[in-house]
């Protein structure tokens, strides 16, 4: 068979390199430009951890939605009624809903992806991909779980007549993609260090559990403000409050689906402090993707 | 051995690389908090796998890795793949690469043969159209039939191998990496994967290969590399390379003791490969006669005495042996200490490679035999007409 063909191309194109920090493509555009071409890959790598969560099972993607909802009508029967938050709270099931909805996002993203690098070992110490793809892979997972809890939401909200109007929907958008980001940069970082240190994962699934409760989704933000005035805290530890990402996030997306909030429910320049943290959040996972990229030369060593 | 295609242009291009681990005994945070600091260099050791390597592949070549274990020869290919990121040099390649590093690495036990394909073939860089135009020629190549729907948990060892052997040659690879997964599936398969190398080989594809078996590495490659604690001690073509991976191998064995032995009447010191002019030589061309001079030493003077040799290739498959009473020769009277006697092939008719000499003496055929196994060493050049571990005349009409 002739070989000149494959000469030519193979003489014709230019180096990938590996060195001490990593594998580099010659290619303009770096690592996006490597994962955009992997994407039928993160495809096929999202749609097996969906395939292969609930396989054998009955009830198959429905389990999908019990969970959340078994979540759901807990918090709610506890909290709301037993415990009596719902008072004060007009449509206290979609705006619990809500909340509960973008936080198990945030908390799947950054759980899948710590864990995500290890659980793939098989492929990571035996064939070179860009390794973001597996955090991506995940992100990406827990991405169509919450679409599919979205869309329970919006179904409760129009039965309930909670939605807000059109326009106020739109806060939708700039709240998931906090959520995004901050997922993403926590998950790459956490991914990395979890190869290295297995108690990091076991550690992010106790904090996250603690962080829930350090936003306003059970309660309203104007409980917090009235409890930390009451014990005399100075202005800014309500500031710090409201200023993580987590608490903007759920604020903003409770915005789009609970249409029973009034001003006095939200801080003041909430798009503001978004786009801030936003910025915060770019940054973050630069450098936590540089982390990522100087700590996966030795993964296949560590696992 | 095999006739290649010209080589093309350099496809890999390792550049002074060295590859340093840290191997840890304290993998948990609270082993590293109470190991922190000084104590923590207790639980820390360096270990150099790969020390500043520098080659280059051409595209169209097949290049064995060789190495005794350790040597730090899997850590070289997996630098060449990119799995591992080097300490210092780097690493350069280009064209389409392919690791064969464990055959169904990216399985999911939970999904279809089918559904694997396709999440296999992504992982080794085909898209979605690439693979449904190959899909039947996979299945075809896989045997498995109509299991392909079947998940793959409930495959035979035998099954699943050949299905990720099948998506791994058909991704169309440049460059394919290999390590030790050519012994899979029956006879049958195996022969099958062998013809697709070859077939790679023919299409200009550039193979890197590992492996513990000399005898799949010269059968296969046209140059072998040898690496020892990480360095590379020799690179070049394949069957010096078999000779200087025995070499280190033979280095080796110096530092352990050898067994204990019973003292035999008679025994054979040493083998001697002798050439056509009777000068000692490792390098016998093909056709040419030969000597195998056998060095014996007697406890006692013996009437008779009965001596044999045999001729092996590196994987221990005999090619030629025999003896004295064989030949129907009495050999004279023997006295005490050391003496010499020869064994003449008119022509030396093996296969281009590698042999081992053996030769066992004793003073009654079979009875306290004195065995030496592989006493002498030689290789035979100058054959590159036929393969396999005998020399012929061949001609085609």
């Amino acid at each position: 068979m002739d070989t000149t063909d494959r000469y030519a191309r193979l003489a014709a194109a230019p180096f990938t390199t590996t060195d001490a920090r990593g594998l580099s493509l010659p290619t303009r555009g770096g690592k996006v430009r490597e994962i955009f071409d992997r994407r039928d890959l993160l495809g096929l790598l999202i749609r097996r951890d969906l395939q292969a969560r609930y396989r054998d099972s009955v009830l198959g993607f429905l389990w999908t939605l019990i969970r959340p909802i078994v979540q759901f009508l807990m918090y709610y029967l506890v909290l709301g009624q037993f415990l009596r938050a719902a008072e004060g709270v007009p449509q206290f099931a979609i705006f619990l809903f809500a909340g509960l909805t973008i936080y198990s996002f945030f908390a799947e993203m950054v759980l899948g992806s710590t864990s995500s690098v290890l659980t793939n070992a098989g492929l990571v110490k035996k064939i070179y991909l860009p390794r973001e793809i597996f955090p991506l892979a995940s992100v990406g997972a827990a991405g169509f779980m919450f679409l599919v809890q979205t869309l329970v939401l919006l179904i409760g909200a129009i039965l309930f007549q909670a939605l807000p109007s059109p326009v106020q929907m739109l806060w939708f958008f700039p709240s998931v993609l906090l959520m995004l980001v901050y997922g993403l940069a926590l998950g790459i970082l956490l991914a990395a260090l979890n190869v290295y240190l297995r108690d990091v994962q076991y550690v992010t699934d106790v904090i996250m559990m603690l962080a829930m409760w350090g936003s306003p989704i059970v309660y309203t933000w104007t409980m917090v403000v009235t409890a930390f005035q009451d014990l005399g805290l100075p202005p800014w530890a309500i500031e710090v409050y409201t200023n993580n990402p987590i608490t903007l996030g759920v604020l903003g997306f409770r915005k789009a689906f609970w249409g029973a909030g009034t001003p006095a429910d939200y801080p003041d320049n909430l798009l503001m402090r978004m786009l801030i943290a936003g910025v915060v959040g770019v940054m973050l996972l630069f450098v936590s993707h540089r982390v990522f990229t100087r700590l996966q030369g030795n993964f296949a060593q560590e696992m | 051995m095999v006739v290649s295609p010209r080589p093309g242009p350099v496809v890999v291009r390792v550049d002074d690389v060295t590859k340093q681990f840290v191997v840890r005994k304290d993998n948990t945070l609270k082993e590293r908090v109470v190991h922190f600091g000084r104590r923590g260099r207790v639980h820390r050791q360096e270990y150099t796998a790969v020390a500043s390597v520098s080659l280059e592949i051409e595209a169209g070549t097949t290049v064995g890795l060789l190495g005794p274990n350790g040597s730090g020869k899997s850590t070289l290919l997996k630098l060449i793949g990119g799995i591992v990121s080097p300490t210092s040099g780097r690493v350069m390649t280009r064209g389409r690469m392919a690791a064969l590093l464990e055959l169904g690495a990216g399985f999911h036990p939970d999904l279809s043969g089918r559904e694997n394909v396709y999440l296999n073939a992504s992982i080794m860089g085909m898209t979605r159209a690439e693979t449904n135009a190959r899909f039947d020629e996979i299945l075809e190549f896989s045997g498995i039939g109509d299991f392909i729907d079947t998940q793959v948990k409930f495959f035979s060892s035998g099954m699943f191998v050949r299905l990720a052997f099948a998506v791994a040659v058909h991704t169309d690879p440049d460059v394919l990496l290999v390590d030790e997964v050519l012994a899979v599936g029956d006879e049958a398969f195996q022969r099958k994967c062998m013809e697709r190398i070859a077939r790679f080989r023919s299409e200009g594809r550039t193979i890197v290969l590992v492996s513990h078996s000399a005898a799949q590495v010269q059968e296969l490659c046209d140059r072998g590399i040898v690496l020892k604690d990480g360095e590379m001690v020799f690179d070049g073509a394949v069957n010096d390379a078999v000779s200087a991976l025995r070499d280190v191998l033979e280095g080796r064995r110096v530092g352990e003791a050898p067994p204990p032995q019973p003292v035999k009447p008679i025994e054979v010191t040493r083998i001697e490969v002798l050439d056509a002019d009777g000068q000692p030589s490792k390098v016998i061309p093909v056709g040419s006669p030969m000597r195998l001079r056998m060095h014996v030493r007697s406890k006692r003077d013996m009437p008779s005495w009965a001596i044999g040799f045999s001729i092996d290739t590196p994987t221990g498959q005999m090619v030629l042996a025999s003896n004295t009473e064989r030949l129907g020769v009495d050999l004279p009277s023997i006295s005490a200490g050391d003496s010499a006697m020869e064994f003449t092939i008119e022509s030396a008719n093996f296969g281009a490679g590698q042999y081992f000499v053996n030769a066992n003496v004793s003073e009654v055929i079979d009875i306290d035999t004195h065995v030496l196994w592989q006493g002498a060493r030689f290789t035979i050049s100058g054959n590159d007409r036929n393969l396999g571990t005998v020399a012929a005349t061949i001609t085609a009409a």
